[in-house]
């Protein structure tokens, strides 16, 4: 018997508007005037937090953290396609797209201070709160849209963060498969910014996409150019259509560079180089969409100049009312183990508060 | 009243939950169409539809983390897992978000859910099939650990973790199973978790034990007091997380006398929990020292040495022995 092909498959690239500039007029999603200025002032406030969050980080005002900058496109691109009752799942480099879903920047800068209550609003603006385990969230969006459909919310959807790193982890092929499974409306966004800290995508997997992973559950993929907010876009919508269509899951993989360190702790000279970075900061999403919208005639010199002493006002804002907000309450841990704590933790708890106050005057 | 085994029982539970709350589903591989391997949903998928029955693809850890992300939005997920042995891999989505959500958000969000899973030896099963790691989960913050001892608490318990607000991991017993019946009635019944039940008072000795070592235990106490005039009080554990320290120490601070049953190995076990608890609250009282009968420190034989490493009603009534004339 002759072998026959009994499958195919093929993966496609999405780019709308290219470092250099090249607008792809069909393929655009022709956002209004409005929504486009919408979505390069979310990239732009993203940018000017993380700036802000990495010098106060190095002056010892705020914990270790892992910036977003080089990002933007790929999270404000796909939260601008998001209703704001679709949930967000992501991990914990999605830091503009929160501003945008309006969780205030002061609550991320609780979160990297080392304070809980960074993540007690997330629920009311659908977004999980920060999630640290690699492609643990995977499963969880799974859940939840299976639960949006199982209570009869047509039309909503869950949105998954993720990186290229996360890929590898068996809670990633066990969620697609959950997903194709049920069919359940998700649409799993992978950050690929080629570097999982120290090691590089080739050590990370031997495919040549991550995207096309998806065939093998029988979902639809695509890869897209994560440094053009247009495209990062587009590819949510769409795949944010079908799943509230009952069209099941989709995976986009969004090829971007984090073009600074993986969190404040690391040095990447210590494994790449500064050519690489170069070239990647040549194709910085921020410039390149500025440079877009200019020549469209949505925007100028003078409204830039606007928009970052806006943005600079605001997030000296957020930075001020985080200084300024001093409430907490060291014994909160104890209130959050279970609903009602046990009566062994609230014998814990008075012991914890007795040593509080024998230290205090001590 | 009808009467039934544990697997009835826990049925019936399922089912009357399922009925009453549409939030409430299970998920699980084989629980479906095959009512379970050991056929605790039997039935369900008939009742209740694929939507609220869902046989899962064979991945423990998305169960787990789906079941998560359901009960994240208001549903009350009853997560199988088919066999503890295979429950490790629950461990990063158990301890990473499930036990932590709440911390996590500060309160505003939590994980209502349930993982039953069946735990234990004496099933002549092979290897993974016959742990005993409740202290595994119970060493856990933010997680609840229920062993039911019997068809009628497993019912009351199973309901009472359906609806309880917190993540509870729910470890039945296999071996009894179907060993014996009891009445259960069919009308309502919500057991207490976090409360130990004083199965037969006593004033001599206290022992305590849990899930499948209750009968055994109540063996080896039937033949020490045919022999003997002691008076042994038994204490059914029930949750091994949160632990009843109240019925614990005011039992030993009666009887000053303890020993301790169980399934699971020695070290670092619920029965060392129990040790350190009675050391801080009761050890004044004590007339000697807290006795321990339970598995060695050994990966769990396969089932042709098993019964030689499960405690017995000798081992059993040896230790009350030994306690009482220390």
């Amino acid at each position: 018997m002759p072998l026959k092909e009994i499958a195919s498959f093929n993966v496609k690239h999405l780019s709308i508007l290219d470092e250099n500039g090249q607008w792809d007029e069909d393929l655009d999603p022709k956002l209004s005037d409005d929504d486009l200025i919408k979505l390069y002032r979310a990239m732009v406030k993203g940018r000017e937090a993380d700036q802000r969050m990495l010098k106060m980080q190095r002056q010892g005002r705020l914990g270790t953290f892992p910036p977003t900058t080089g990002h933007e496109a790929v999270i404000c691109g796909a939260t601008f396609a998001t209703r704001d009752d679709d949930w967000l799942v992501g991990s914990y480099r999605e830091m503009p797209g929160r501003l945008m879903r309006g969780e205030p920047l002061e609550r991320t800068l609780h979160y990297y201070n080392g304070r809980e209550e960074g993540s007690a609003l997330s629920a009311a603006h659908h977004l999980m709160p920060i999630q640290v385990i690699l492609g643990s969230q995977l499963p969880h969006a799974v859940g939840m849209a299976y639960a949006m459909r199982y209570k009869g919310e047509q039309g909503r959807a869950v949105v998954c963060f993720f990186g290229d790193g996360a890929s590898s982890q068996g809670d990633f092929h066990e969620a697609l498969n959950f997903a194709s499974v049920w069919q359940a409306p998700v649409v799993f966004v992978c950050q690929n910014n080629q570097w999982a800290i120290s090691v590089p995508l080739a050590c990370q997997t031997r495919s040549q996409t991550i995207a096309q992973k998806a065939i093998a559950y029988q979902i639809p993929c695509i890869q897209v150019d994560g440094n053009d907010a247009l495209a990062t876009y587009k590819a949510t919508k769409d795949a944010l259509d079908r799943a509230r269509s009952g069209g099941g899951p989709t995976l986009i993989e969004m090829v971007t560079y984090r073009l600074i360190m993986h969190t404040t702790a690391d040095d990447p000279s210590k494994y790449r180089s500064a050519d690489e970075e170069k070239t990647w900061w040549d194709k910085d999403p921020i410039p390149r969409l500025f440079h877009h919208l200019k020549k469209i005639g949505v925007w100028d010199d003078q409204k830039q100049a606007l928009l970052e002493e806006d943005v600079k006002n605001e997030v000296n804002q957020a930075v001020k009312n985080f200084e300024s907000e001093v409430d907490f309450k060291p014994d909160a841990p104890f209130d959050h183990v279970f609903e009602t704590p046990s009566a062994a933790l609230e014998e814990q708890r008075a012991l914890f508060l007795s040593n509080l106050r024998d230290s205090n005057n001590a | 009243m009808p009467k039934l085994n544990m697997v009835q029982a826990i049925n019936l539970a399922l089912r009357q939950e399922m009925a009453k709350d549409k939030n409430v589903l299970v998920l699980g591989e084989d629980v479906g169409k095959d009512g379970g391997v050991f056929r605790v949903t039997d039935g369900l998928l008939d009742q209740f539809g694929s939507a609220r029955v869902i046989d899962t693809p064979l991945a423990e850890s998305a169960i787990m983390g789906a079941a998560f992300g359901m009960s994240i939005l208001g549903l009350r997920p009853v997560a199988e897992i088919q066999f503890s042995g295979f429950a490790f891999l629950i461990l990063p989505q158990l301890e990473g978000n499930a036990s932590r959500i709440r911390a996590r958000s500060q309160g505003t969000m939590s994980a209502p859910m349930v993982v039953r899973m069946p735990y234990g030896g004496g099933v002549r099963a092979l290897e993974h099939h016959s742990e005993s790691r409740e202290a595994t989960f119970a060493h856990l913050p933010g997680v609840k650990v229920v062993i039911p001892s019997g068809p009628r608490n497993a019912r009351a318990l199973l309901v009472a973790a359906i609806r309880d607000p917190d993540p509870v991991v729910f470890m039945e017993p296999k071996h009894i199973y179907r060993a014996f019946k009891q009445e259960v009635p069919e009308a309502e019944e919500v057991g207490i978790i976090g409360q130990a039940e004083v199965v037969k008072p006593g004033e001599d000795i206290t022992i305590i034990s849990w899930g499948a070592m209750l009968r055994p235990t109540l063996k080896a106490v039937e033949a020490l007091e045919a022999k003997r005039a002691a008076r042994v009080e038994v204490i059914d554990l029930l949750t091994m997380s949160p632990i009843d320290a109240r019925t614990i120490t005011e039992s030993v601070k009666k009887t000053g006398r303890c020993v301790i049953v169980q399934e699971a190995p020695k070290t670092l076990s619920m029965s060392s929990e129990i040790i350190a608890l009675i050391n801080d609250k009761a050890l004044l009282y004590l007339e000697a020292p807290v006795k321990r009968v339970t598995h060695f420190d050994v990966i769990t034989p396969y089932f042709g040495r098993e019964n030689l490493f499960l405690p017995n009603p000798d081992q059993i009534e040896a230790a009350l022995i030994e306690t009482l004339d220390f």
